[in-house]
């Protein structure tokens, strides 16, 4: 592809480069641990689901139990295949007689890895299978009766009560909205468990269950059948318990998740080694599940200066693209994201968010781009903020995006009214119609004001990147180079949730769902 | 589109301006023009209009016209709309409470301080409870502020404490006493189902239980905070909207003299 910015693709690939040795690094790093969520997420792997007599999920309590008796670093599989050997009982029996206090699972007969291989692989076949079949029914969907254009409309439903969100959603989709994202209840993200059930309660949003997930599932499978069109299903993936999250996702038929332990760590203060270990399994869940993952850069620039940091969401996107490799994540499931986000006094600001997001879109050619709406300077004139929308989507039909996050005229009111969307999903069809070719018309002038914009956030992002090569990630972190934030690499939530792996430690779904098996 | 449509009612009322009897202004004195958005959830046809004239004119509204509707969904339609108010308020003997300090900038309060207290205060913010939102904390306290007013870490007489957001009252108390803060900051974005109300509610709940609350300047703010409203619930001050640092430095500033002349 030719560059319509004149980039120098040699400097984008030493990017690559530099932002590939800092992934290595962090994830040998994540291959010597594993965390409270990862060994959940196994449980749920195997089969658990339900909570006991208190509301407590049994992965939690399987989780503690083996914690509590310091026995976590060999891990669940090692002991449930055990106990299968020993009880002949099934995963589910056997977490309901942890919970009844029936079974100490550490005092069952230690048995040999090929027995243990053994009782385990038709359990594994199964899960694998079932996510296999829930990727084959979005894939069936997708070639019957297809999909919206790119950029696909992207709005949230944030009702807290799932039933609410459901007839929310539906009008969205026949409103022309290609993605519904449940917004999440403020908090849950600090939560170190999974909610469980259908729920109709939450603050600024509907709690994540697995549930709530299958019931939104329902719901869009059926608008899109009248629609003819597929409507892709979002959720956050983020927080104390990504891997959970995401292989209810990969169960149920999520499309598109959240998933970025950087945002973790800058914005919910969450601790950058229990994060990175989740983000790693969750992103091979995510890969092998077919889903789309977004990252979360656009948040940079909701504390640190759009203008100013642009380098910071450049680099930070060329590390995401590195570490998501590593998780067997193709570029295609890649939404790395950016954002529209300058103060709207600035003159030129437009020009300088044409010249970004035209630049994300040339060094990732391949990756659905998530392309996030004004937040910071939404002031509550609705007037205005519609407009400011309609800049965003100007770029975001001209620009080839991925994934349009709509920005809502009502920003920094109230979580959206119905109405609110259609005039949103209106103002993004009428743009997205109108300017269809914009960009296939267009040049940009060399030594123009775009050229250069995009030159100088490339070359600030390769300095940071060399920076962050010498220094490693987390003393980056450490140093508040993203987002103005300083995070300590001890410090933060969910720390105690980590651990070494024992030498009795297997997890054989990562290489499984790695080789696609 | 009839010749009539831009002549909206008769222009026969008294079109002087009268502060005891205030009517909204469109492009006449007491025309009493308000313009309207709202969904009901009915399909849409001639009596989801009926209807919607009709609310209209039960909120205080005269001569309802509906220029715009659209079915959202079926079973929901969306209405723009415009009426006159029938209602007037009397402006002039309208009272509302405000912070009652004069707004200086930050060398002023700098300046200030060095001057009236001698040393530097110490403030610790946080957005509280289950609020993840630090967009609020971080306008007043970050360093470089925001719409151009500095945040009170480059005060170089504040020593100012971000902690972030999603803190738990308990905790921001133990910090603020472990810090020996002269004035805490509370910020409150979520304000879904009165979420902000309960939660301010009870850090000063925490403050009294511990007898901490006269000795420290407690103050929140948020986009749907009011000065009105973080008195009535025991706050010293509220900021809204439109407030900065400027206005959050100079309050605690004049308020830690003013207790000290007391």
């Amino acid at each position: 592809m030719q560059s319509k910015l004149g980039l120098d693709f040699k400097k984008v690939a030493h990017a690559r480069e530099l932002a590939g040795n800092i992934a290595q690094d962090v994830q040998s790093f994540v291959e010597r641990y594993t965390t409270v969520a990862v060994e959940r997420t196994l449980c749920r792997l195997m089969g658990i689901d339900g909570v006991d007599e208190n509301g407590v999920p049994l992965p939690n309590v399987v989780v503690e139990h083996l914690k509590e008796r310091g026995a976590l670093k060999e891990g669940v599989l090692y002991f449930l295949a055990c106990a299968m050997i020993q009880t002949g009982k099934n995963p589910q029996e056997i977490a309901e007689q942890v919970a009844a206090g029936q079974l100490d699972l550490t005092q069952v007969q230690a048995c040999d890895r090929a027995t243990i291989d053994q009782i385990l692989q038709p359990v594994i076949d199964g899960s694998l299978d079932r996510i296999r079949t829930r990727r084959a029914r979005r894939e069936n969907y997708l070639e019957t009766i297809g999909e919206g254009n790119k950029p696909y409309l992207y709005v949230i439903v944030a009702t807290g009560n799932i039933y609410e969100d459901v007839i929310q959603a539906q009008a969205a989709a026949r409103q022309g909205a290609d993605i519904i994202a449940v917004i999440r209840t403020t908090g849950q993200s600090l939560l170190d468990y999974v909610p469980y059930g259908a729920t109709t309660e939450g603050f600024g949003g509907t709690f994540a269950t697995q549930e709530n997930f299958r019931i939104m599932r329902a719901a869009l499978d059926e608008v899109g059948e009248e629609v003819g069109r597929y409507i892709r299903l979002c959720n956050y993936c983020s927080g104390l318990c990504m891997p959970e999250i995401a292989i209810m996702g990969a169960f149920e038929g999520l499309d598109v998740m959240l998933n970025d332990a950087l945002y973790g760590i800058l914005f919910r203060d969450i601790n950058m080694q229990r994060t990175l270990v989740d983000q790693f399994f969750s992103r091979v869940i995510n890969g092998y599940a077919g889903v789309i993952i977004n990252t979360g850069e656009d948040n940079y620039l909701t504390t640190a200066d759009a203008y100013e940091q642009a380098h910071t969401v450049l680099a930070s996107d060329i590390i995401n693209e590195q570490l998501a490799l590593l998780a067997g994540l193709p570029e295609e499931q890649m939404g790395l994201g950016h954002a529209f986000e300058m103060d709207p006094e600035l003159e030129n600001g437009f020009l300088f968010e044409l010249a970004q997001a035209q630049m994300a879109r040339e060094i990732f050619p391949n990756a659905p781009l998530k392309y996030m709406p004004p937040t910071k300077f939404m002031t509550g004139n609705i007037f205005r903020g519609h407009i400011q929308d309609a800049l965003f989507n100007m770029i975001g039909i001209w620009t080839n995006q991925g994934l349009q996050l709509l920005g809502m005229p009502t920003e920094a009111i109230h979580t959206p009214f119905m109405s609110d969307r259609f005039l949103s999903i209106e103002n993004a069809k009428y743009i997205f119609n109108n300017m269809k070719s914009i960009g296939d018309e267009m040049e940009f002038k060399e030594g123009g004001i775009i050229r250069n914009r995009a030159k100088e956030v490339l070359d600030n992002a390769i300095a940071l990147l060399e920076k962050l090569n010498e220094e490693g990630l987390f003393t980056a972190l450490e140093k508040g180079i993203f987002g103005d934030v300083k995070r300590p690499k001890n410090g933060g939530k969910g720390l105690e949730g980590v651990c070494e792996k024992g030498a009795n430690y297997l997890n054989p779904f990562v290489k499984l769902m790695l080789e696609r098996k | 589109m009839s010749g009539g449509l831009y002549s909206m009612q008769a222009k026969d009322f008294d079109k002087t301006l009268d502060l005891t009897k205030v009517k909204p202004y469109g492009d006449t004195m007491n025309d009493g023009k308000v313009q309207l958005s709202f969904t009901l959830p009915v399909p849409m046809g001639d009596e989801a209009i009926e209807a919607a004239k009709q609310l209209i004119r039960k909120m205080g509204l005269e001569n309802p016209q509906v220029v715009f509707y659209r079915e959202l969904t079926p079973g929901f339609t969306f209405f723009n709309c415009y009426g006159s108010a029938t209602q007037t308020v009397d402006y002039a003997s309208i009272y509302v409470p405000k912070v009652e300090s004069s707004v200086m900038d930050m060398h002023e309060t700098d300046e200030y301080i060095r001057e009236h207290i001698g040393r530097k205060l110490v403030v610790v913010g946080a957005s509280t409870g289950t609020d993840a939102h630090t967009v609020g904390i971080d306008a007043i306290m970050n360093m470089k502020g925001y719409a151009g007013h500095y945040g009170l870490e480059r005060y170089d007489m504040i020593e100012a404490y971000n902690l972030g957001s999603q803190v738990p009252n308990e905790e921001f108390l133990a910090k603020a006493v472990e810090l020996k803060a002269d004035a805490l900051l509370v910020s409150q974005t979520v304000t879904q189902k009165d979420v902000h109300i309960q939660n301010l509610t009870e850090l000063v709940e925490l403050m009294d239980a511990e007898g901490l609350r006269d000795k420290m300047i407690l103050v929140c703010g948020g986009p749907r905070i009011t000065h009105e409203l973080a008195k009535e619930l025991g706050y010293d001050a509220g900021f809204g909207m439109n407030t900065y640092a400027d206005d959050v430095a100079s309050f605690v500033a004049q308020e830690i003299v003013k207790r000290n002349e007391q």
